[in-house]
């Protein structure tokens, strides 16, 4: 019972902390809010008139939703390198950084399931997807599997930090026998779900363009560059504005992390490229639309060569000790970086795997208004619910936030 | 496709295994398993029948769950009558229902004639609307004569009409590609959207649908078994089941899935009233479609809209297994071919040419 009474008191702490603050604090919160409102009013619009009112159609049939929903899959996963070193090499550096880490895990993973749901023709059925419930179609589907790893993953995220949170803002220390299976089994987990994820395309005997087994593995390349190169950014924001002590050292070892694994992704981008171009098949032909367009038909272009501007540069930039070492630069290499696999594994994947269509037609595919507005409420959602959990997390962890301590 | 010696009448080859045997291993005397199988059960409860007891006790609480929505709405609406308390009952026990695959017979027919009679509160028109199960042997199967389609797109149209299909977004399960001649099969320079007068000189035109494939890309990845294959060999959608997800779209390289983006709307004077459940009854916003081979026409021995309303005979329709049925002598006298066979899909629709 006493369980309940500290749960009940955390809770009550939480939310007092998290509604107060400075006035910086507050205008952010504002701000997610008042995003998070239009995204909602977009919603709702959506929920009334149907699907119709974004730019999807029956030729691109997937669109924004599901692009955002596939990279943060990806930022989710790149938690792993996090968890990784703290508790299982039992690396200090990172020990700090890793309750940052999995928070972002978690806001990337309900992030995941928002797009999931917006993209969704029938919410008011969704109940069919649950299992026991509704009938679910496993281990056929991969989009079964996708919904088991995702929510998994999202519970190990939840329990771990929490466990470890719990003790300590009773100022008692966390048991290593306890979480640390969890720990284990997450650092797979994460491994799991981008991998699963990536199966949901590759395994598409329809889609050339992702019927390909490079995916998979380029998925994990650019998921571990991509999501560590967003928590050095929040982690520089963290330490820039609260009290919570990161050392230069867990910066630099997560910039290493970052380096290799844009490296890795940029050997993977020209092996493909090298495949799509060198000896060009029928099959060939989304990839030429995406890099080159096809009929006239240019609107990914400007994307996809910024993106491989974007991340050519920053690997470039990361290779050098000097430059990385920077902090500024490191934090720029981070930004450009993380821009440039949102396009490459956001719409540059999904939409020319429906460019051309299964019999040649180039339709193409321009988001809506609408459409936009959603996205832009759920990320502001993701930040909202991050900001909400790192706020708690860092006062348990710097002692402001004590059990019984008034 | 292991079967080395596979004919295309041996399509069906797999599926009738299964259906013979019971996978318990025994292949004489009787086994569990089929018995077992024969007690379906709809709604929640398909999927608690792990024991009677559960299931019944599952029962109890869906009965008490609509007694008591039942009450809520008597209680809430005190001017209404009783046809509207009717309606919500409906609404409400078409909202929890199970998917139709794994419906008994009598569940079927209960939910057919709970959407007649939702329809015919709603509009005071009545319908007509089957739930009529597959035929033993019977395979349907299709070929399109490419000689002899002139682009006439008099199919496009009877398909749309038959089928209640959307008017406002102009969905239309057939495309018709217009191809030029000396150019070969070449769907990259062909045109599925003409407007002008035909045939046009020097061109040719093919058809493309749902192929109803044996081996569906589709039906692997619908990831709450909404869309399958029917023992008929038709691939259809539960429109009630379908959470709208269009990864079977994704998954289907011949272009043969359509999705309601928004609802659709067609005249009620133009509406089909002659409706099956897996076929053209009417849809809702946010799920998918497609061609069923007109399934409330061939399960009654007719040929589909398309095959009826061509004017050049290029369409032919009929049972796989049927010795005499015409495909089954255009399969063996014509040179006959699918379309993207290396993906494995095993369509059941073949083009000739004379």
């Amino acid at each position: 019972m006493r369980r309940f009474k500290v749960f009940k008191n955390l809770v009550g702490d939480s939310i007092d902390i998290i509604t107060h603050g400075s006035k910086k604090y507050h205008l952010w919160m504002a701000f997610l809010t008042f995003v998070m409102l239009v995204g909602m009013y977009c919603y709702s619009i959506q929920l009334d008139e149907g699907l119709s009112v974004t730019g999807m159609t029956d030729r691109v049939s997937w669109g924004l939703y599901i692009s955002n929903f596939t990279f943060l899959v990806g930022v989710a996963a790149a938690a792993v390198m996090l968890v990784m070193p703290t508790y299982v090499l039992k690396d200090i550096d990172f020990k700090q950084a890793v309750l940052i880490g999995e928070g972002i895990a978690v806001a990337a993973l309900i992030m995941c399931l928002a797009f999931v749901v917006a993209d969704m023709g029938g919410p008011s059925v969704l109940w069919h997807l649950i299992p026991g419930i509704g009938v679910f179609n496993f281990p056929n589907s991969m989009l079964t599997w996708d919904v088991l790893v995702l929510n998994g993953y999202l519970f190990l995220n939840i329990t771990i930090p929490f466990y470890i949170l719990f003790k300590h803002y009773q100022g008692k220390k966390a048991k290593t026998s306890i979480y640390l299976p969890g720990a284990l089994i997450s650092v797979f987990w994460a491994v799991a779900i981008h991998l699963v994820t990536a199966f949901l395309y590759q395994g598409l005997q329809a889609r050339p363009f992702w019927n390909n087994a490079l995916l998979g593995p380029r998925f994990l390349a650019s998921a571990f560059a991509a999501g560590p190169a967003l928590i050095i950014i929040v982690l520089a924001v963290i330490r820039t504005y609260t009290k919570f002590k990161i050392e230069d050292k867990t910066l630099k070892k997560l910039a290493m992390v970052v380096t290799v694994a844009a490296q890795i992704n940029l050997i993977m981008l020209i092996s493909e490229l090298f495949k799509e171009f060198y000896a060009p098949t029928h099959h060939s032909e989304s990839a030429y639309y995406l890099f080159f367009g096809l009929e006239g038909k240019t609107a990914l272009l400007p994307w996809i060569w910024t993106s491989i501007g974007l991340n050519v540069l920053a690997t470039i930039m990361l290779t050098f000790h000097k430059l990385r070492n920077n902090f500024r630069i490191l934090f720029f290499c981070c930004f450009i970086l993380f821009v440039a696999i949102w396009i490459e594994k956001g719409f540059g994947l999904i939409v020319p795997g429906f460019i051309p269509g299964p019999y040649g037609k180039i339709a193409e595919y321009t988001p809506t208004g609408i459409e936009i507005g959603v996205t832009l409420g759920i990320w502001a959602m993701g930040a909202f619910v991050f900001s909400i959990l790192a706020r708690t997390a860092i006062k348990i962890e710097t002692g402001e936030l004590r059990y019984k301590k008034k | 496709m292991s079967n080395k010696e596979k004919k295309w009448f041996s399509l069906n080859l797999k599926n009738e295994k299964k259906s013979g045997g019971c996978g318990c291993g025994k292949t004489t005397g009787s086994c569990d398993s089929n018995t077992k199988e024969l007690k379906r059960k709809d709604g929640v409860d398909q999927v608690f029948d792990l024991k009677m007891d559960r299931r019944s006790a599952f029962k109890k609480l869906t009965a008490s769950l609509l007694i008591g929505a039942g009450a809520v709405s008597t209680s809430c609406s005190v001017f209404s009558d009783e046809k509207s308390k009717e309606k919500a009952q409906i609404d409400w026990e078409e909202q929890f229902k199970g998917n139709y695959k794994l419906m008994t017979d009598e569940e079927k027919s209960a939910t057919v004639d709970r959407l007649v009679r939702s329809y015919q509160l709603r509009t005071g028109k009545t319908i007509n609307m089957s739930s009529k199960n597959a035929e033993k042997d019977v395979l349907f199967g299709y070929a399109f004569n490419i000689s002899k389609c002139q682009g006439y797109m008099d199919c496009v149209n009877a398909c749309v009409e038959e089928n209640n299909q959307d008017r406002k977004s102009q969905m239309q399960y057939i495309r018709i590609h217009e191809m030029k001649d000396g150019k070969g099969f070449n769907f990259n320079d062909a045109d599925d959207n003409y407007y002008h007068e035909v045939p046009a000189e020097g061109h040719f035109y093919m058809g493309t649908q749902c192929f109803h494939c044996d081996n569906p890309p589709c039906v692997e990845v619908c990831p709450v078994q909404a869309t399958w294959r029917e023992e008929d060999g038709l691939v259809v959608v539960d429109y009630d089941w379908c959470v709208g997800c269009r990864y079977c779209m994704a998954a289907c390289p011949y272009d043969g899935r359509r999705f309601n983006w928004s609802k659709p709307e067609i005249p009620e004077n133009e509406i089909n009233k002659n409706q099956h459940y897996l076929g053209n009854r009417l849809r809702k916003k946010g799920v998918m479609e497609k061609c069923t081979f007109c399934v409330q026409r061939s399960r009654n021995g007719k040929n589909p809209a398309c095959v009826e309303a061509c004017p050049t005979g290029s369409r032919i329709f009929g049972n796989l297994l049927d010795p005499n049925s015409t495909i089954r002598w255009v399969l063996e006298n014509k040179k006959v071919f699918r379309l993207k066979e290396d993906l494995g899909t095993e369509p059941k629709f073949w083009y000739f040419m004379d």
